[in-house]
């Protein structure tokens, strides 16, 4: 069954694991071989670990031989999104500045992703420090959308989206700052989760926007999401903003949502984030996803958000302010690149001017620039203070919202996968995409997107679902019941559709 | 070259008849928790460079502080000391600031929301008079690591210079105390400063919170001064010594501050605000480097730790079981043992007051206590070059030997002796007195014997006496008491004597 | 018309630590603009009656225990320093210190 292992989602591989249909190495193997054929096009991977990953999978095999007591998603390979450190791997964070960075120690995630012997693939492209939408700002080149191999896989964890799409991982991890996990979810027809703040530990997280980043699943299907934020969650002792608390049950809400019944659940449209700005394909299918949760008996109503409109204005106060603090450390001094000056005096305050100067690409240097900025001396209250306000005003949007609905819904971009170079040039049009996944962030509510159908361009829309702080099994029981009613509907998961890859021979 | 570099001195005790100092202190302490101030590195003293690191104290990315609760309880244990409010709720703070030695080129600190504010104390001047300094703040955070400097010799291109970090100090818990300005010092400003920080020296190891070495570091003063005309004038411009870490050190620097602040002003220039260096080979200061960014420190809520919400019951808790402070416990026992204000000054400089409290609660009085320990331990103590609680005798001892003068089995020339075998480690008086004999001679027999011996060898003075004249009797009673090698107990001899001649 | 002159932003970019080539001086003033004036936009509903945010969730005391935990094994400590003497690491020249 070797040609096939790599278009199972990762339940579907993790039963036949159990039930020793196909060994972990052979899994492993065959996801390696499908990243060595399509990864050239793709460029979703900037670190291939295949031995370190084929002796996980080895001691894998070995420990269910001897029939021990193994985690259900033992032996399924995994990809992790290069922000995240992983011990003795590469990481970069798509950034000059940490080319040939090896790590001293594992982040939360990646260890109990070890500890539940999950193989690690590789470390999947980004933009750089996870500033961006489209991947485009990555030090190390884009990652294509396996859709349309001139187009954005969406950003910033493009990578991981697209090694997922394009079936080189069934499991991937993401980072979620603005959207970052949910926008290339929407764009490569991928379900992407970014679980409540404090959900999933940021130990270990290439920290950009220290209040707003969180870490979720990067998946085909909203079970595997389940299945990997269950294993990702809860609380961590080394983050002090770790939520406290057992995982809300979502494996259980994705089984229950797939039966299909939706009755009792209120599900409210956020008049905020359509209409006006929104690709006309992109609403098509947002109203006939509506339609499907009608008919699965759920309530339609509408709510208003007001203070949404101010959203992406706070964020890109709060974000670069944060950014400009936790960057500050990339100084050329303990780690990573270290450049001096082309001429004058070699000093620590030169060197680390220098290193910055041309450790950082462009989008980086704009942000880090900005939130300076906002931060400096007579500034402080009228942005970043002011941004803070706004995130009350948000939060108390969301509680009303919640009042009236259980879970809230919206497209998760304004559009489908635009060209390469397309907003490259204009950052407030880049930052536009985000428009409908920052108000998320800045609550720290649970948001999850997933694919409802192609747009008239033929490529995928994205459906986002949102529910209130650590109820974030509303996102996978609304998912399930929509993803199943869909499938059923396309006769197979939307990936079906999508144009084969060009294939490298492989020279084994 | 800056104006004030270039104006003279003026000689303190002129400039402190013209000009009013204002001080203002900020006391760096770190804590003696086993733990860094935001991870689990082991803090201890010495160690190999780089090896009391963990990815958060290293910087690394993708790390995260976690506050250490034992650090916040200190921190509430000297607010408190120090008569502060402590914040029902407080934050930290990022200071963004580039520097090799501070790893994520911000300190994490608090800022506008500290944890204790609004306190006092009162310090003890070395005459005794009690001056009450007022503290702003005491807020917690994290020291950098240390640079060590390398090249740079003569004949070397500065470029050539570069330094080695260590971060192993890098995240160690700190407590900052800031205080008000302090008015009203006058001519004693350099002992206010000196005696403020002393006393925090004092709390610290009082309160069990550091082992506050000031030559290790543990306890570091940056001292602001300003002079004005008249204590009624508005507060003039403002300097801020570093590297002040010595007692002696802090009244030399605010002295040297005085002199040369006078000279610029009497230059008719201004106080120029900004960081100077103090040098402990020549007690000058020096303008340290004017940093263009030094005030925009960007300051914002750190967002990877959540708020400081000590609890009342918490706080309560915590102040009931705060060790009564130097300065209270200093005037508590001047009054219980009623000496006069220069004899509790010549204890506590001596080094004797625990000493003399430990003797006393050994059941001898405070007087008693007091002659033992300023009289003939202190002149042994300094003989021997040594503090009076590194003598080889206990305050228990002391209270025992004195317990047998009280009962007049000793005389104080024995008890002097049974000092001398105490000390020469031959067990405590008791068995002194049994080994050596010492006891004073009560029994009537031994002395009668001894008189009758020295009356029939001296006729001559017998007859004097017997003819009314007292005065020779000293040399009878003299050879009496060198017969009982000093055992006998002088006016006895004398009744007996009398007696014996029959006068 | 800029509000942040080319000035402003190289006085922001010392502060940052970042060299700047005078093109990307000139096209940061640009592009701050645009988005400084579109986020003082915030300034319009954050009134003083509103309590800033600063954590998604409020949660308050998240101590740790005073236990230490084993260090950074040296090697790893001085594993990625770019330059490192004795166990330590090795830094350019650092102005304005005794």
């Amino acid at each position: 069954m070797t040609q096939d292992i790599t278009r199972l989602s990762a339940s579907d591989l993790a039963s036949a694991l159990r039930n020793k249909d196909v060994t972990s190495v052979e899994a492993t193997q065959a996801h390696l071989d499908r990243i060595a054929a399509v990864d050239g096009d793709l460029h979703a991977f900037l670190h291939v670990s295949s031995e370190e990953a084929l002796a996980t999978a080895a001691e894998v095999d070995a420990q269910r031989a001897a029939g021990a007591e193994l985690h259900l998603l033992a032996g399924v390979p995994i990809a992790v999104k290069d922000v995240v450190v992983t011990k003795g791997l590469p990481t970069t964070a798509g950034s000059k500045i940490l080319e040939g960075w090896i790590p001293p120690y594992d982040a939360t995630l990646v260890e109990r992703i070890k500890a539940a012997g999950l193989p690690i693939l590789g470390k999947t492209n980004m933009d750089e420090f996870a500033m961006g939408s489209s991947t485009e700002h990555s030090a190390y080149g884009n990652t294509k959308n396996p859709w349309d191999l001139d187009r954005i896989p969406g950003g910033s964890g493009g990578g991981s989206a697209a090694a997922v799409a394009g079936f080189e991982a069934p499991l991937a991890i993401g980072t979620d700052t603005g959207g970052s996990i949910r926008q290339p979810g929407a764009v490569t027809g991928t379900v992407g989760v970014k679980p409540t703040y404090g959900g999933v530990s940021r130990y270990g997280l290439i920290a950009m926007a220290s209040s707003l980043d969180q870490a979720g699943p990067v998946t085909r299907s909203v079970l595997d999401a389940a299945l990997l934020h269950e294993l990702i969650g809860g609380h961590d002792p080394h983050d002090s903003t770790s939520i406290d608390e057992p995982v809300p049950g979502v494996v259980a809400a994705a089984q229950q949502g797939a039966q299909g019944d939706l009755k009792g659940v209120r599900v409210g449209v956020v008049k905020e984030l359509s209409g006006e700005g929104y690709q006309a394909g992109v609403s098509a299918r947002f109203d006939e996803s509506l339609d499907q949760l009608r008919a699965l008996g759920a309530e339609i109503v509408e709510v208003s958000c007001p203070s949404f409109g101010y959203a992406l204005d706070a964020y890109y106060l709060i974000m670069p302010a944060e950014a400009s603090s936790n960057l500050a450390k990339f100084d050329g001094m303990r780690f990573g690149l270290r450049v001096e000056p082309a001429e004058g005096p070699v000093t620590a305050e030169r060197v680390m001017g220098a290193t910055r100067g041309a450790g950082f690409g462009d989008e980086v240097k704009r942000r880090v620039i900005l939130g300076t900025y906002a931060l400096s001396a007579g500034y402080y209250d009228a942005y970043y203070g002011s941004a803070q306000k706004v995130r009350t005003l948000i939060q108390r949007d969301f509680a009303a919202a919640f009042e009236q609905a259980d879970v809230l819904v919206s497209p998760t971009a304004p559009t489908t996968a635009f060209k390469f170079g397309e907003k490259l040039d204009d950052p407030l049009a880049m930052y536009l995409n985000d428009i409908a996944t920052i108000p998320a962030n800045l609550a720290g509510v649970p948001g999850m997107s997933l694919p409802n159908g192609l747009s008239d361009d033929g490529l995928p829309v994205g459906f986002q679902i949102l529910a209130p702080a650590k109820a974030d099994d509303r996102l996978y029981r609304v998912g399930a019941a929509l993803e199943a009613a869909l499938e059923s509907r396309w006769g197979g998961p939307l990936l079906n559709q999508a144009p084969e890859l060009k294939t490298t021979e492989l020279a084994r | 070259m800056t104006a004030a570099t270039t104006t003279g001195l003026v000689a303190y005790e002129d400039a402190v008849r013209r000009y009013d100092p204002v001080l203002g202190i900020e006391v760096h302490v770190e804590l003696g928790t086993l733990t860094k101030m935001f991870c689990a590195a082991e803090v201890a003293y010495g160690g190999e460079p780089n090896t009391q690191v963990t990815p958060v104290s290293l910087g690394l990315p993708g790390a995260l502080p976690v506050v250490n609760g034992k650090a916040v309880e200190y921190a509430i244990r000297i607010g408190l000391a120090l008569n502060c409010s402590i914040a029902e709720s407080c934050r930290f703070a990022r200071k963004n600031y580039f520097y090799p030695d501070v790893p994520k080129n911000f300190q994490t600190s608090q800022y506008d929301e500290p944890i204790a504010f609004d306190g006092w104390i009162d310090i003890e001047l070395d005459d005794g008079e009690v001056f009450r300094v007022e503290i702003e703040r005491a807020h917690m955070e994290e020291d950098a690591g240390k640079n060590t400097h390398v090249g740079g010799a003569t004949g070397r291109i500065q470029g050539a210079e570069y330094s080695l970090v260590d971060y192993n100090r890098a995240g160690i818990p700190l407590v900052e105390i800031v205080t008000r300005p302090i008015e009203g010092a006058g001519e004693r400003a350099p002992e206010v400063a000196r005696a403020y920080v002393q006393t925090l020296r004092d709390i610290f190891r009082t309160l069990d919170v550091s082992e506050a070495k000031m030559e290790r570091g543990n306890v570091r003063a940056d001292v602001n001064l300003s002079l004005r005309p008249t204590p009624e004038s508005p507060l003039g411009t403002r300097t801020e010594t570093k590297n002040v870490n010595s007692f002696r050190s802090i009244e030399r620097a605010v002295r040297y501050e005085v002199s040369r602040q006078a000279g610029v002003l009497d230059a008719g220039l201004t106080v120029i605000q900004e960081t100077r260096h103090f040098h402990e080979e020549d007690g000058t200061t020096s303008s340290g480097r004017v940093k263009s960014d030094a005030e925009d420190y960007r300051y914002f809520p750190e967002p990877d730790l959540v708020p400081v919400a000590p609890s009342r019951e918490w706080v309560e808790e915590i102040r009931a079981t705060l060790p009564e402070m130097p300065v209270a416990r200093r005037r508590r026992l001047q009054t219980e043992w009623g000496y006069a204000d220069a004899e509790m000054r010549d204890v506590v400089n001596a080094g004797a007051m625990d000493l003399i409290e430990a003797t006393v609660a050994a059941g001898t009085s405070a007087a008693g206590a007091r002659k033992w320990w300023m009289g003939e331990l202190a002149r042994r103590a300094n003989q021997d070059e040594v503090a009076l609680e590194a003598l080889a005798v206990t305050p228990e001892q002391i209270a025992q030997l004195q317990g047998l003068v009280d009962s007049g089995r000793l005389n104080d020339k024995l008890a002097r002796q049974v000092l001398d075998g105490v000390l020469a480690g031959e067990g405590d008086p008791e068995a002194v007195v049994a080994a050596r004999g010492l006891e004073i001679v009560s029994d009537d027999g031994p002395l009668l014997a001894a008189i009758d011996e020295a009356l029939a060898a001296q006729p001559d003075i017998v007859e004097k006496v017997r003819g009314g004249n007292q005065g020779p009797i000293g040399a009878i009673i003299g050879a009496v008491m060198k017969a009982t090698k000093g055992q006998a107990d002088a006016k006895r001899v004398r009744e007996l004597v009398l007696d014996r001649i029959g006068s | 018309m800029s509000t942040i002159s080319r000035d402003e932003v190289a006085r922001v970019a010392a502060l940052a630590r970042i060299d700047l080539r005078p093109d990307e001086v000139a096209r940061l003033a640009g592009e701050l603009d645009v988005i400084v004036e579109s986020v003082a936009r915030v300034s319009e509903v954050a009134t003083a009656d509103v309590p800033a945010t600063s954590h998604p969730l409020p949660l308050t005391n998240v101590f740790r225990d005073d236990v230490p935990e084993p260090a950074l094994p040296i090697q790893d400590v001085l594993a990625g320093a770019p330059q490192q003497e004795n166990g330590r690491f090795a830094v350019p020249q650092i102005l304005g210190e005794e």
